[in-house]
């Protein structure tokens, strides 16, 4: 597997630009390869495996990687299958942008841990995958902004990754398939876990008997991690939310309430619980702004997020890009290396001409093993949709923006002395969502505020249909704008063409 | 017993080295391999930033390089995320007041 565009698999262009290196993206780019297509993979990160399997730098010497995960077989072949790939892995590249470029599609990066290196990167290709996955969706509520209060999937990624605990006792809230496995991580890493607080009923997954019948394998995991939950003494609480944080400088304990179906809190049945640290989320969402931004359509998922639109072989809206796992709707990482398999052989059936390849036996297979899991994914979003009495905890004082600092009072003012209808104008009159991360964290929850129902999602789409527009999905220095040739350009026709930036 | 676990222990890790950063001048120890955010975390340090407007502390929040909340200024050099920057031997990092240029200002 070249690592550099120095080493061999250098080409002037590629066939497949696969962008994002986990469980979708590794799938599509190694199945793709096999069937002799030039791939480049592009990922942020240093390693591959995206957040599902993200593990410990190997200086941390990290024997057992596997004790923080299931299922790190499936990861562990498709690792291999990298390995002995001729497939261009570029680590360390943010994508910050698709654009056409002739014939082709150009994936321009920056570089460097954190995006901040010197070298812009642009990488063309015939085709692209969006493999770039999930990231979670954050509701407000008082203390929220207190040190000490985390993603429930951001203190998984830093124990998976950094070895480190945000706390000794930790409570994991929210909703949602990743709070029982969140909570069993942090017991096992040797943290007290006093409850994980779950705010809808796994009854929810009863009105979809089929879909449950068609996946004994989820239902076995849930089982797992029940047996895990009792083994480490965690108590679940369900039909229950963190209402509040209490502490000065960081947490110092939380209150906990019964929320009704809806979760609008219950009176009298506050609780408060000890602790030094709560991980919090409230589902996953799809992080599809690379490919919204060229265009690809989307629909809207049963728990209100947006997820690309796709064919029956992964292929989005705009013809020559495909995406594959959460983008297409969170359904986790078994679904996700079946969608980016299938794609990376649909893929090669367009660029090679043979159509044979995705009306084989194979690619019949992995359709219908998409199909069931999807159905399953389809459950999942319904059984933890936010309900929309959630905005009945928020007092005014509580930053619902936490980048521009812009209370739940400042918003709801905008909503009912100035007519704001929707984020945008809230965005507009209050500075909600408009800094440093563009409303990743606090847009779901501006929205939901700003709708006329106070929904967001759910029932009645109240919103206009469209996901947040992001032009630049990741910070770029001017420097690295400047070093971009012109549009019409064509001196620089290397598939992979790394542009100094101006010293 | 619990009490005896470790993310460490857990994965069975042996870790090359562990190396010296500061943090606001103390000096803390960190593992290669660790994200400054993992490396403060460690130590039991869960803000390094104040916010612009109401000097509120703040430090890791998503973890994943999304929310921006981690933003440090490491060896003089502000707005880095601390979540996705790796740790190295002799890293200064200093709390992040505000925007992280009030050298700017004039």
């Amino acid at each position: 597997m070249p690592d550099s565009p120095s080493e061999e698999g250098h080409a002037t262009s590629y066939d497949l630009a696969v962008i994002g290196a986990g469980a979708a993206g590794l799938a599509g780019a190694v199945a793709a390869d096999r069937l002799g297509l030039r791939v480049a993979l592009l990922d942020s990160s240093g390693e591959v495996g995206g957040q599902f399997y993200r593990h410990p730098a190997p200086a941390l010497g990290a024997v057992r990687p596997e004790a923080l995960h299931h299922d790190w077989k499936a990861f562990a072949g498709l690792r291999r299958g990298l390995a002995d790939s001729g497939v261009l892995h570029l680590a360390g590249h943010h994508v910050w942008t698709v654009a056409q470029d002739g014939e082709l599609w150009a994936a321009h990066a920056v570089t460097g841990a954190d995006g901040d290196g010197e070298r812009p990167v642009c990488v063309r290709a015939r085709t692209v995958l969006f493999a770039t996955g999930a990231s979670e969706r954050h509701l407000p509520f008082p203390g929220w902004t207190l040190p000490g209060v985390v993603g429930a999937g951001g203190a998984q990624a830093m124990l998976k990754s950094g070895l480190a605990l945000p706390g000794r006792r930790i409570v994991v809230a929210g909703s949602g398939p990743l709070l029982p496995a969140v909570a069993v991580s942090l017991a096992a890493a040797g943290a007290r876990v006093p409850a994980v607080v779950e705010a809808s009923g796994y009854l929810g997954y009863a009105r979809s008997p089929a879909a449950l019948a068609a996946n004994p394998r989820k239902l076995a995991e849930a089982a797992a991690y029940g047996t895990a939950l009792l083994r480490h003494r965690i108590p679940l609480r369900t039909r229950s939310a963190v209402t509040e944080v209490h502490g000065r400088d960081r947490v110092e304990g939380v209150t906990v309430c019964r929320v009704d179906r809806d979760w609008r809190p219950l009176p009298h049945t506050a609780d408060r619980i000890a602790c030094d640290a709560l991980a919090v989320g409230h589902g996953l969402v799809p992080q599809i702004e690379l490919a919204t931004g060229i265009g690809c359509a989307t629909r809207r998922t049963r728990d209100g997020a947006h997820a690309l639109v796709l064919d029956a072989f992964q292929e989005t809206s705009v013809r020559g890009l495909w995406a594959a796992g959460e983008t297409g709707g969170v359904g986790g990482a078994p679904l996700a290396r079946v969608e980016g398999e299938l794609a990376g052989i649909a893929v090669a059936a367009r660029v090679r001409g043979r159509e044979a390849l995705v009306r084989g036996s194979h690619a019949r297979a992995l359709r219908r093993r998409r199909d069931r899991m999807r159905a399953f994914a389809t459950a999942m979003a319904r059984a933890h949709a936010p309900g929309p009495g959630w905005t009945a905890w928020l007092d005014d004082a509580t930053d619902v923006c936490r980048c521009e600092e812009v209370t739940a009072g400042t918003v709801r003012e905008a909503v009912r002395d100035y007519g704001a209808r929707d984020a945008r104008s809230v965005k507009l009159l209050t500075r909600a969502g408009m800094g440093w991360c563009q409303g990743r964290i606090c847009g779901a929850a501006v929205a939901c505020l700003a709708s006329p129902t106070g929904q967001e999602g759910g029932g009645q789409p109240a919103l206009p249909p469209s996901p947040e527009r992001r032009p630049l999905a990741v910070p770029v220095t001017l420097a690295a704008l400047a070093a971009l040739p012109p549009p019409n350009d064509r001196s620089h026709p290397s598939g992979h063409t790394p542009q100094k930036g101006p010293s | 017993m619990t009490r005896d676990r470790s993310p460490l222990g857990l994965v069975g890790a042996d870790a090359e080295a562990a190396f010296e950063i500061t943090f606001d001048g103390r000096t803390l120890s960190a593992l290669p391999g660790q994200s400054v955010a993992a490396a403060l975390w460690a130590a039991g340090v869960l803000a390094w930033r104040t916010t612009r407007v109401g000097g509120r502390p703040r430090g890791a929040f998503c973890a994943i390089g999304q929310c921006y909340d981690c933003l440090a200024t490491i060896n003089g050099r502000p707005n880095r995320r601390a979540c996705l920057v790796p740790a190295r031997p002799g890293d200064a990092i200093t709390t992040q007041e505000g925007d992280g240029h009030a050298g700017l200002t004039v």
